[in-house]
């Protein structure tokens, strides 16, 4: 078992929903990064969950930056903490919308120029702030606030487009497998240049599920298929345990989409099209991991 | 050291001289000469900044935000479409109070395309909480550069400054450039809330309306602070190297009756047009503002005043007409000329003095049929 050290860093009584699985992840995310590290956030739920001037729930530096521009932040911030020779971690902690929509194209730039950074995406796949408006990482057939009859299109695969940057290191994680993220991090943070790091977060107000079940419900996305566990290290591409075992014998996917009410009344077509998706991801990891794709 | 150079190559020199930590710079006509030659200042090993080739101007002044709050001095460079694309980083830097100093070389905002010069883009950051200054000369635009980073970084004002130069009349023309040996003239940056990981806060994050209200307010506070901190400085500058400016640049007004009131460029080719008028026996004077942000307290009583206003505001008017009209109880002759590089002569200039009216508003060149 990988020892998780005591110290917190993000203090209780948060602003966060009851049932906050990003909460979790940036508990384990600020353990394993420990205390010589900054975060730069962009607008995201964790914008309201770290409180309200003058108090902070954190015992980082958090540096709030407009929604479009935390990776270019975080660049500025890296270029001159080591320009001073500083090991500061820089940790982009940022949402899916602030990531997959409006974000891109600084974090595209941030990775492209090699810079010494870690980038954080929790993903509830809306825009949660707001109010759960679908983003593009939100998956079909989920219903939003602007998608009331469940979103036609597909989910964004942001993991592809940042895969295509060939950083040193990126992983996906979830937050119901905390020992997984904390290595995760740990690791990603041991690397110099550009590293990424996709966690899906369930988010009880806005999949519409009982809060008392977030941890289950990571769980079930992985042991379903719907979102594989995976690090790709210098190229080299590893499916971790628990995505590998839901590989050979996945649970229904009925069982972490019944549950939810974000997808209360999806279509046949939709069921398929997000089935579909997940096996054809889960075969071309499967083939990278092999070396033959 | 006397040189011969372009508007932007003195802006490099001087930011050389300077030596930022990081620059992050987007290239864009007329600005891409200053970038490119700061590249090959950090590529020769002339400058020891860490240069960051961002993919946006939006980026550009987020890089400096994060650079600029762990202390670093930062610096970065844009243009018309360029300082548009990166407003919403132009607010956060003010409000973040972060001393980045950023040269803005005046151009047109399309469409159509145009990349000649005119103020409407810097003039729609005028609200911004930034610093604004406008030059005239190469050598101006050099001596203001360093100025700025002094100004910017002092603990009374602590907010970014825009050095504004007109694009190609001033940033691709040459003329002589003295450098001077800089010394301890703008001393280390020591910004009091820069990041500490030994004393962890949250910057930025949800603020209440009556705390953001002082916070806002601390701005205007230091922005009138600024004042202050903009005459002591180019006192020094004056001491140390011979050359002052001050808040404008006034040219036979004393004993004016008439005075045009303009910026940039302009402002020198109207100090021809005084020479033109005096000799016909017309006492005219010219006030080149310098400094917009803050906004200079003018001397204007008793006579007339003719503005030149190389911008608009739609559906208003000249927008530097309207601040000599509010703050110096004027009633100008408000001419709208040069936008999008129209040419603009000293003859032209000795033409609006001669034939202006008081009060009303002419866009130079539009005839009834335009």
């Amino acid at each position: 078992m990988t020892e998780i050290p005591k110290e917190e860093y993000l203090f209780k009584c948060t602003s966060a929903c009851a049932g906050c699985s990003s909460s979790l992840v940036l508990r384990y995310v600020l353990k394993a990064a420990g205390p010589d590290t900054v975060l730069v956030m962009p607008a995201c739920c964790t914008s309201v969950i770290q409180g309200i001037y003058p108090n902070t729930a954190m015992n980082v530096p958090i540096y709030n930056v407009a929604f479009a521009a935390a990776a270019a932040c975080a660049s500025g911030m890296s270029a001159a903490f080591r320009a001073e020779k500083k090991a500061t971690n820089v940790i982009v902690y940022a949402g899916d919308g602030g990531t997959v929509d409006i974000g891109i194209q600084a974090l595209s730039g941030a990775f492209e120029r090699r810079t010494d950074f870690l980038y954080i995406c929790y993903d509830n796949e809306a825009y949660g702030n707001t109010g759960m408006q679908r983003s593009g990482a939100t998956p079909t057939g989920a219903r939003t606030t602007t998608t009331p009859g469940g979103k036609p299109d597909t989910k964004k695969d942001i993991d592809r487009i940042v895969e295509a940057h060939d950083p040193p290191y990126m992983a996906t994680a979830c937050s119901a497998y905390p020992q997984d993220l904390f290595k995760k991090v740990t690791k990603a943070l041991s690397i110099r240049g550009p590293k990424f790091i996709h966690v899906l977060a369930p988010c009880p107000p806005g999949w519409r599920y009982p809060t008392e079940q977030t941890v289950e419900m990571g769980k079930l996305a992985v042991k379903t298929g719907m979102w594989v566990l995976f690090e790709r290290e210098y190229g080299k591409v590893t499916i971790n345990g628990p995505s590998r075992a839901a590989m050979i014998k996945p649970l229904p996917v009925e069982d972490y989409l019944g549950p939810q009410g974000r997808f209360k009344g999806i279509s046949r077509e939709s069921v398929d099209a997000l089935v579909s998706l997940a096996r054809k991801n889960a075969k071309r990891l499967s083939l990278q991991e092999d070396g033959t794709c | 050291m006397l040189t011969i150079a372009t508007g932007n190559k003195a802006v490099a020199s001087a930011v050389k001289q300077v030596s930022p930590d990081v620059i992050a710079a987007y290239p864009i006509t007329p600005q891409t000469e200053i970038v490119e030659q700061i590249a090959e200042y950090v590529t020769n090993g002339e400058l020891k900044s860490q240069y960051i080739p961002v993919e946006s101007e939006h980026s550009a002044m987020a890089a400096c935000i994060g650079a600029s709050v762990t202390g670093a001095r930062t610096f970065t460079a844009t243009s018309s479409h360029g300082l548009l694309y990166m407003h919403e980083m132009v607010n956060w830097a003010a409000g973040g109070r972060l001393p980045i100093v950023m040269a803005n070389v005046n151009r047109a905002i399309g469409p159509g395309w145009n990349i000649w010069a005119e103020h409407t883009d810097s003039m729609q950051e005028r609200d911004t909480g930034w610093l604004q200054v406008y030059v005239s000369t190469v050598q101006e635009a050099y001596d203001t550069t360093l100025m700025a980073f002094r100004i910017a970084e002092h603990d009374d004002v602590l907010l970014p400054v825009m050095v504004n130069l007109d694009g190609f009349s001033l940033s691709h023309i040459n003329q002589s450039l003295e450098t001077v040996d800089l010394g301890d003239f703008v001393p280390p940056l020591r910004l009091p809330h820069a990041i500490d990981v030994k004393n962890p806060r949250g910057y930025g994050p949800l603020t209440g309306p009556d705390e953001y209200f002082k916070f806002r307010w601390d701005i205007e506070r230091s922005m009138r602070d600024s004042c202050k901190v903009i005459e002591s400085t180019e006192q020094e500058f004056s001491r140390c190297f011979n050359r002052s400016y001050g808040f404008t640049d006034d040219y036979q007004v004393e004993d004016a009756d008439v005075v045009i009131v303009s910026m940039g460029t302009l402002g020198k080719e109207a100090e021809v047009a005084i020479d033109l008028l005096r000799k016909e026996g017309i006492r005219a004077g010219s006030m080149r503002i310098r400094w917009f942000r803050p906004f200079p307290k003018l001397d204007l009583a008793s006579r007339d005043v003719v503005v030149i206003d190389r911008d608009y505001s739609f559906g208003y008017g000249g927008i530097l007409a309207d601040a000599v009209r509010s703050k110096c109880r004027a009633e100008p002759y408000s001419v709208i000329a040069g936008l999008g590089g129209q040419e603009v002569t000293y003859d032209d200039i000795a033409g609006f003095i001669r034939g202006r009216r008081p009060g009303e508003e002419s866009w130079f060149g539009v005839t009834s049929d335009v």
